[in-house]
């Protein structure tokens, strides 16, 4: 069992780290991904979305039936009735129970996220292999070197942030200190923005990401008197950019409850 | 649930619907013992014409049961994606039911694919359900949508009819379906012009169901009294608008201003 949870968290630590945070309309979702047509970010539902790391193939057929999940419930009942604590229960027990009754668990983490009519009713909710589920408050990392990512994101994070700082909050909490940026073609953006009508879900690319990119230096500069976030090759107490080896940074804090000792 | 993970092989809603749920589907396969048709409430008049950049839909709110009048504020255009709708004639329940399942279908295959249908894909799908309620058609449910929708790839509106037995059939310019199709296709002959911009093919779409609820007693005209206007929506390059009730009652009172000092509406010119 502890074999294969470590298996499961080294594969997942393998990958680059998705991030998913509030701003002040919504949800924002990044994902540094060099391909365009193999998405880790997706539209589950109106008011839903989906990020993950991991295996393609694995995550990829956890997507798929989250929206046969949530396409029959809100046919079935009404579209309001599909909800993301649902889907998350969904995922959990299918998380669950491939890692109790498989030889191999599932190496993926998940986030799904859900948006309100107003910030306090938005939703995170991350996933691990094990169907351990997290109720997230503000921001969630997975994947890649979460831990430290989540500790640059939280240093910038706020409540409210507008779009186009809170993207370059995730960018700035996805680059490794004195690394440079992901190139714009290879970042994956997508937004559940309550402003939205109908479906919520919007990806951002081309013109209109670049725009966005293009926006926060001036209202960025104010704000700033604390010079160490900002600081490029100042990494305060960050210990490790280039050692993966260590140890997989991600997934369940703590001892997997594995059930082996009683 | 776990049959959720499993994978049927197809991108289509229906398909999963019917492996997974088929009692969920709007098909019934017991006939009924008589025809009911008299009985049950009856969606009436949809026009829908081409404009500059995109196509114009708009349909009365009117339902019928036999002689009676069962709704006065029923609505049946129905958003199926960013880029089209559909209206429907008919039995109301099972339209609806039906307007309901295709908007599933379309978003379903676009999540799970990651592009949308083409529009001809769009068209073909709908003719693939109403030939599933065939059956229903034969007991008297019959239900004929018009589907209407802005294709990319041309830049503009395209229009499809369908029959009781599926379809598709792309209509050119405008088409009419239900109850007072024939007054408002005629007045559509009449009003119609290539290249109007979409404000004048509103006000187009508004003159036709005027004349279909002129002549026709199961099509409703504008209820000035209880403020109930025709739904009236735009589909262009910008995605799918219904317009507000506010902007129906505008155009509303320009028709009704023209018709107070000439009853049977705006004249094409002779030659």
């Amino acid at each position: 069992m502890r074999d294969r949870a470590e298996y499961a968290r080294k594969g997942i630590a393998r990958g680059r780290s998705v991030v998913v945070m509030q701003y002040a309309d919504g949800i924002l979702f990044v994902a540094p991904n060099p391909s365009r047509a193999l998405h880790k970010i997706s539209e589950i539902y109106d008011r839903i979305g989906f990020a993950a790391v991991g295996r393609y193939n694995e995550f990829e057929s956890l997507r798929l039936a989250g929206i046969r999940y949530a396409d029959i419930n809100g046919y079935t009942y009404n579209r309001n009735d599909v909800t993301g604590r649902g889907l998350a229960n969904l995922y959990a027990q299918q998380l669950g129970m491939i890692f109790t009754d498989s030889i191999k668990s599932l190496e993926v983490e998940i986030v799904v996220a859900e948006v309100g009519e107003s910030p306090d009713e938005d939703q995170i909710f991350r996933l691990t292999f094990d169907g351990s589920v997290f109720d997230e408050q503000g921001m969630a990392v997975i994947g890649g070197q979460s831990d430290a990512v989540a500790g640059r994101l939280k240093e910038r994070f706020k409540v409210g942030l507008p779009l186009a700082q809170a993207l370059d909050a995730a960018l700035a909490a996805l680059t490794e200190p004195g690394g440079e940026r992901p190139p714009v073609a290879q970042l994956e953006v997508a937004v559940l923005d309550r402003t939205r009508e109908h479906r919520k879900f919007l990806r951002l690319a081309g013109p209109r990401l670049e725009r966005l990119l293009a926006a926060p230096e001036p209202p960025a500069a104010p704000p700033a008197p604390e010079e160490p976030p900002a600081a490029p090759e100042a990494p305060a107490g960050e210990e490790k950019p280039p050692a993966p080896e260590t140890g997989p940074p991600t997934a369940p804090e703590g001892d997997i409850d594995d059930g082996s000792e009683a | 649930m776990n049959n959720l993970f499993t994978n049927t092989g197809s991108s289509s809603f229906t398909a999963f619907l019917g492996a997974h749920a088929p009692d969920l589907l709007p098909s019934r396969p017991e006939s009924l013992a008589a025809p009911v048709g008299d009985q049950i409430p009856h969606a009436t008049t949809i026009v829908a014409l081409t404009c500059a950049g995109g196509v114009v839909m708009a349909g009365d709110r009117r339902a019928t049961s036999g002689n009676m009048i069962s709704q006065r504020d029923i609505e049946k255009i129905f958003r199926a994606d960013d880029y089209s709708c559909l209206g429907i004639a008919g039995t109301a329940s099972t339209g609806i039911e039906m307007a309901r399942l295709y908007r599933v279908e379309l978003e379903h295959y676009e999540k799970l694919e990651g592009r949308s249908l083409s529009t001809e894909g769009k068209a073909n799908r709908l003719a693939a359900m109403i030939r599933g309620n065939l059956p229903m058609a034969m007991q008297g449910l019959v239900v004929v949508p018009l589907f209407a929708a802005y294709d990319p790839g041309r830049d503009a509106g395209r229009i499809f009819g369908y029959d009781v037995g599926g379809g598709p059939y792309e209509q050119r310019e405008y088409h009419t379906i239900g109850s007072g199709s024939i007054f408002a296709k005629g007045s559509l002959k009449k009003l119609y012009r290539a290249d109007a911009s979409p404000e004048d093919a509103v006000l187009i779409s508004l003159q036709a169901l005027y004349d279909a609820a002129d002549d026709d007693s199961a099509t409703g005209g504008p209820d000035v009294t209880r403020r109930i206007w025709p739904v009236v929506t735009v589909i262009t390059a910008d995605g799918f608008r219904r317009l507000s009730d506010e902007e129906v009652e505008g155009y509303v009172n320009t028709l009704l201003q023209g018709r107070m000092s000439d009853p049977d509406g705006p004249t094409a010119p002779l030659r």
